[in-house]
């Protein structure tokens, strides 16, 4: 109970007693005290109220420290979370290097089971094989507000090294500096803005084990140079990008002649390289919708180190739609065109291997939606038509032909950075070709 | 050999014309807190509260964002039904500050206040940001009408969307407090 109120109830009984003294009736004034013993009783009873009006003071007093101490407690409280939030948040000089720097990744796991469905072209080409296809560490650092750095350690079919299958690439590695709010400036290693799988290829971003023949073969997915270039946005949702970096360096003759997946030197003591330029526009203003057009020119694109000159142009456009409710549509067109020879003694013709026109197509709807009951994440089924030129790899006739393919398949999503797959292919070509993959395809992925 | 002269040129020219039209170097805040808190208030802003955090709250919030908040308690600001908070989370490298304004368990607003990540930037928009506007919960912690992404800015995307869930669940622990 209050202190205040005790004390109080006590004063208060007192005083009633002393009121009731003084009422005291005419007609029993015979056995009221004398005078001296009334001043004595009022003596004590003064005493007593002096005494109760001490102890009050003192309550109050003991009140008002209380108060203190609590608005004390509470400071230090707060001078405590503060300290706590400050020291898991990197206060210290070394936990302030932390929260600039970044760490992330992505790994594909695969299976193939493939047969080649044109045992009697070129031998057997049946895949049954299962890869750690890509490991990737990312890692990035703010050096200030204005100035990152970023990059992509990727570690290609597990092992690498001399006469392994695999090997170790540095597939970005750029320093990033805002010019104002909508443009940035960017320099070094860089994934050419390209397609869709190109600039976004973390597994769980797209349907199917292996990313499409189509940004496979035509644009050549992972495709990165050296250069520097202009990112940024021209009005809300129309964002371009422009580059000026090392170009293709393609094969003129062997089974890879103007394969332009052979021409990428991967900015590894890439020698006899011309420059190139890319340029994409792409509209994101509509949630659930990308649509986008990347245009690229090189002067040589068989590189500056033969006899030949031969200008390239690759152009691109897709569209990439996921609707609220559900269903997906990824289209993409892409084609090279490699023109004539213009070196001063003209030697060359990219028509004598069917390469003048490269092109390729893919559609792809899909339809994702969130498994009911107690299975976890998104299931999602997908079909998808590719059609690209490739080279046919028969010996003696080396050519392109053009191939196609249906994969049907679906992706479950577990978590939405972990993507588990399954699909089934079904190759076709139009000519004569070493191999036709027909089978299903298994694989997991992730992201971090 | 690389052209090296012709590359000087292209460079000289790519990067001549922003730098011209640029006025200084920008560090994407677009509104700061303070700016966004005053405004949603109409200039009168009430005095901050704060959340503690709790082990209910923190369990929930874990939920949501898939590790904890790495603070002891949030500030807020609440009047008239409606609480407004400023919260963060990672897309992919940087976090991205968000200031969202709850109406009667309701967004009301949602509004990125500072970018940091390399893309994804167009999360920022209202194209995008609106489709946040009068979704509540349901389930506990998921909100009751679904977000259209943006190609190439899914993590971004994802982002946002976790913290328009945080808000709504943090202003209802926020209103059993004051109850």
């Amino acid at each position: 109970m209050d202190g205040n109120y005790i004390i109080f109830k006590q004063f208060n009984r007192y005083v009633t007693n002393i009121m009731l003294m003084i009422m005291v009736p005419v007609s029993t004034m015979a056995e009221v005290p004398s005078s001296e013993e009334m001043w004595k009783i009022i003596q004590q009873q003064q005493k007593v109220i002096e005494e109760l009006k001490a102890k009050l003071e003192q309550t109050e007093h003991k009140v008002v420290a209380t108060e203190t101490r609590v608005e004390e407690t509470a400071k230090e409280v707060e001078a405590a979370a503060e300290a706590m939030e400050q020291s898991g948040t990197g206060a210290s000089t070394a936990a302030s290097w932390a929260d600039k720097t970044t760490v992330g990744g992505y790994g594909e796991l695969h299976y193939n089971s493939l047969n080649d469905d044109n045992n009697l072209t070129g031998g057997n080409d049946d895949l049954d094989q299962v890869d750690l296809h890509r490991f990737v560490l990312f890692f990035g650092h703010e050096f200030n507000e204005s100035l990152r750095f970023f990059s992509e350690l990727e570690v290609e079919h597990a092992l690498a090294g001399e006469s392994q299958p695999g090997e170790v690439e540095l597939e970005q590695a750029w320093l990033e500096m805002d010019l104002t709010n909508h443009h940035r400036a960017r320099a070094g290693l860089e994934i050419l803005p390209i397609g869709i799988i190109n600039p976004t290829h973390e597994p769980n971003t797209f349907y199917g084990v292996e990313r499409n023949k189509v940004e496979t073969e035509i644009i050549p997915t992972t495709w990165w140079e050296a250069g520097f270039g202009l990112i940024g946005e021209i009005a809300p949702g129309w964002n371009y990008d422009l580059i000026a970096h090392s170009g293709l360096a393609i094969p003129t003759t062997g089974s890879s002649a103007f394969r332009p997946r052979s021409g990428r030197l991967k900015v590894a003591n890439a020698n006899d390289q011309d420059i190139a330029f890319t340029g994409r526009i792409r509209y994101t203003a509509t949630p659930g919708l990308e649509i986008g057009v990347a245009g690229q020119y090189q002067r040589d694109v068989t590189g500056a180190a033969d006899l030949f000159a031969i200008p390239a142009t690759l152009f691109e456009g897709h569209i990439d739609w996921k609707h609220v409710s559900g269903f997906g549509l990824r289209a993409l067109y892409a084609r090279w065109d490699f023109d004539d020879d213009n070196s001063p003694v003209p030697g060359l013709d990219p028509e004598n291997v069917n390469a003048d026109t490269l092109d390729g197509w893919y559609v792809e709807p899909a339809y994702r939606f969130e498994i009911p009951g107690r299975v976890p994440g998104d299931l999602g089924v997908f079909a998808r038509y590719e059609n690209w030129d490739e080279r046919n790899q028969i010996t003696g006739a080396h050519r392109f032909e053009e191939f196609s393919r249906w994969v049907l398949g679906m992706n479950w999503w577990p978590h939405q950075n972990v993507a588990l797959k399954f699909d089934f292919q079904n190759e076709d070509a139009d000519g004569p070709v070493d191999a036709i993959f027909d089978g299903v395809n298994l694989g997991i992925g992730y992201q971090f | 050999m690389f052209n090296i002269i012709i590359l000087s040129r292209f460079s000289l020219i790519i990067f001549l014309l922003p730098i011209i039209s640029a006025s200084a170097f920008a560090n994407e805040i677009y509104q700061t807190p303070e700016d966004f808190i005053e405004e949603v208030f109409a200039g009168h802003p009430p005095d901050s509260n704060k959340l503690w955090i709790t082990k209910d709250i923190k369990q929930s919030i874990r939920n949501i964002l898939e590790h904890d908040l790495g603070v002891l308690r949030l500030r807020y600001w609440s009047k008239d039904g409606r609480s407004a908070w400023i919260l963060e989370e990672i897309g992919k490298e940087r976090p991205i500050t968000t200031g969202i304004v709850v109406n009667q368990g309701h967004i009301e607003i949602v509004r990125i206040l500072i970018f940091r990540e390399t893309r994804g930037w167009e999360v920022r928009y209202p194209f995008f940001t609106d489709q946040f506007n009068d979704a509540g919960l349901v389930n506990e912690d998921k909100l009751d009408k679904s977000i259209d992404g943006i190609s190439g800015a899914t993590l971004s995307v994802n982002a946002v969307t976790k913290l328009a869930r945080l808000a709504l669940l943090l202003h209802e622990y926020a209103k059993k407090g004051k109850d």
